[in-house]
């Protein structure tokens, strides 16, 4: 028993470091690039929160996907999401990453992106704002903290589901580490 | 003995603590140079803590072993170089010693990227030796001229002969050599007009690309180690030294401050024209004042 508190403190520890340094590799596709570097430079400087860019997805804590997936982009965004290390988190910016937005009814672009990878963040609108995404950062700080942003365990239990899924889509994706 | 070894690991552990503590400082530095609030200055501790609890990947065994050379070659320069007060080694031929160690951290890197067999880092990694090349040369000529004029090649005899105030400093004795050991040490430290081994928007980082989670940790520690050997042999060469440990890394934190301030407003030179700079001016001054110190 007190075993287990004591771990259970150093979890939170733990935690609390983790909020307050996270590495994002940003994957720009779709429209959601143009918003990030006014977020990242002195207009509203997300540093201040401790959130950087890494420059490789070995380096980095969360992945950003910043617009709409065509079936040929999903697939390195798999492979980007594999390489990375645990614990790693996923944001989904705009409502193409929700729903398909206004690519809905097009042929080659996925509409929900929480079929084929775990998404632990959804921030909605179309473009949303600098304003916006720092909101959901500070979100999924919170969510870090009480331990709920948890995507990545849910992706290791749950791998068949997601699997079957992306094999719809894409047909066979090469595993690599 | 084991006194000896806790003293190895207590200055081991104090240049990691002070090596983060200046990367937080110039991080702060640069954002507000840009114009932004910037974290906070203990951000480093917080983002090296948060990389060991993160889960890592090996690529085999010549990438562990190329990450531990390259830790581990920065410790050993660190042990050389006298901090302060603190002088572990005070034999002649310090100086030249350290020249060496220095280059092993570069060799332990490219040993990992050889072991990861990413084409980025290897492009990343040729780009550092190459630009060794240009760097070393005009800071050699400076070390060697330096060692003529004070007749000693062991680094703490240096810093004996500029004791006993500000006018014995080799600033004042040797300006045009210390303005290109500063010139120098910009290369040394990668710093932004010579960052081109690690342009993280051209090639992702260079050769820490493969280096995720406890390894890209150990990186940071190598990096924050590299800081303060670097900037402590500036100080111990040009700036006279110093018995008191608080003068000491003020001296220090000038020249790093100096450094980080004129790395954050420069672009990125090519590798290329970085080697062809450090061939150009710098050689020729270092060249010159040797001719003039000699004779
Ligand atoms: S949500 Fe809107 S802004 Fe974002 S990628 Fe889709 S269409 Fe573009």
């Amino acid at each position: 028993m007190n075993n287990k508190y004591e771990s259970n403190k150093w979890q939170e520890v733990i935690n609390w470091v983790q909020t307050r340094s996270l590495f994002m590799l940003h994957y720009c596709t779709g429209c959601g690039a143009i918003e990030l570097p006014p977020t990242m430079t002195s207009r509203y400087d997300m540093s201040r929160f401790g959130i950087g860019p890494a420059a490789t997805p070995r380096q980095a804590d969360i992945l950003l996907i910043t617009g709409y997936l065509s079936t040929k982009t999903l697939r390195r965004v798999i492979y980007t999401y594999e390489q990375m290390q645990n614990p790693k988190f996923v944001m989904g910016f705009g409502s193409c990453t929700i729903n398909g937005g206004m690519y809905w009814d097009s042929y080659n672009t996925i509409k929900q992106l929480d079929k084929y990878i775990p998404v632990d963040l959804y921030i909605a609108g179309c473009m949303p704002r600098p304003e916006a995404i720092l909101e959901g950062f500070l979100k999924l700080k919170e969510k870090i903290e009480t331990g709920s942003a948890d995507g990545y365990k849910k992706y290791n239990k749950e791998y068949e589901k997601y699997k079957k899924n992306q094999e719809k889509v894409l047909g066979e994706v090469k595993r690599r580490q | 003995m084991i006194l000896n070894i806790f003293g190895f690991l207590l200055m081991a552990f104090s240049a990691m603590a002070l090596g983060l503590l200046f990367i937080g400082i110039a991080r702060k530095v640069v954002a507000r140079v840009q114009k932004r609030i910037g974290p906070p200055f203990y951000q480093a501790y917080l983002d090296v803590f948060k990389l060991f609890t993160k889960n890592s990947i090996t690529h085999g065994f010549i990438f562990d072993f190329g990450a531990i050379m390259a830790f581990g070659g920065m410790i050993t320069t660190l042990f050389f170089v006298p901090v302060g007060p603190f002088v572990l080694y005070g034999m002649n031929g310090t100086l030249l010693l350290v020249i060496y160690l220095m280059a092993v951290a570069y060799l332990g890197m490219a040993m990992a990227t050889v072991g990861s067999g990413n084409p980025l880092a290897s492009v990343g990694i040729s780009r550092a030796l190459t630009q060794m090349l240009g760097y070393e040369l005009p800071f050699i000529v400076v070390l060697l001229t330096l060692i003529y004029s004070s007749n000693t090649s062991s680094i703490i005899g240096i810093v004996q002969t500029q004791q006993s105030g500000f006018m014995n400093w080799n600033l004042i004795n040797i300006p045009i050599g210390t303005a290109i050991a500063f010139v120098t040490l910009l290369g040394l430290m990668g710093k932004k007009p010579f960052d081109a081994p690690i342009a993280p928007s051209e090639i992702a980082s260079g050769p820490v690309v493969e280096h995720g989670g406890k390894y890209l940790a150990f990186i940071m520690l190598q990096h924050a180690v590299s800081v303060v050997v670097k900037t402590a042999l500036f100080v111990d060469l040009f700036l006279g030294g110093g018995n008191n440990i608080f003068i000491f890394i003020v001296k220090m934190l000038i020249v790093w401050l100096l450094v980080t301030l004129i790395g954050s407003i420069f672009p990125r030179f090519k590798v290329e024209e970085g080697v062809l700079f450090y061939w150009r001016w710098p050689l020729i001054a270092a060249l010159l004042q040797a001719v003039i110190i000699i004779f």
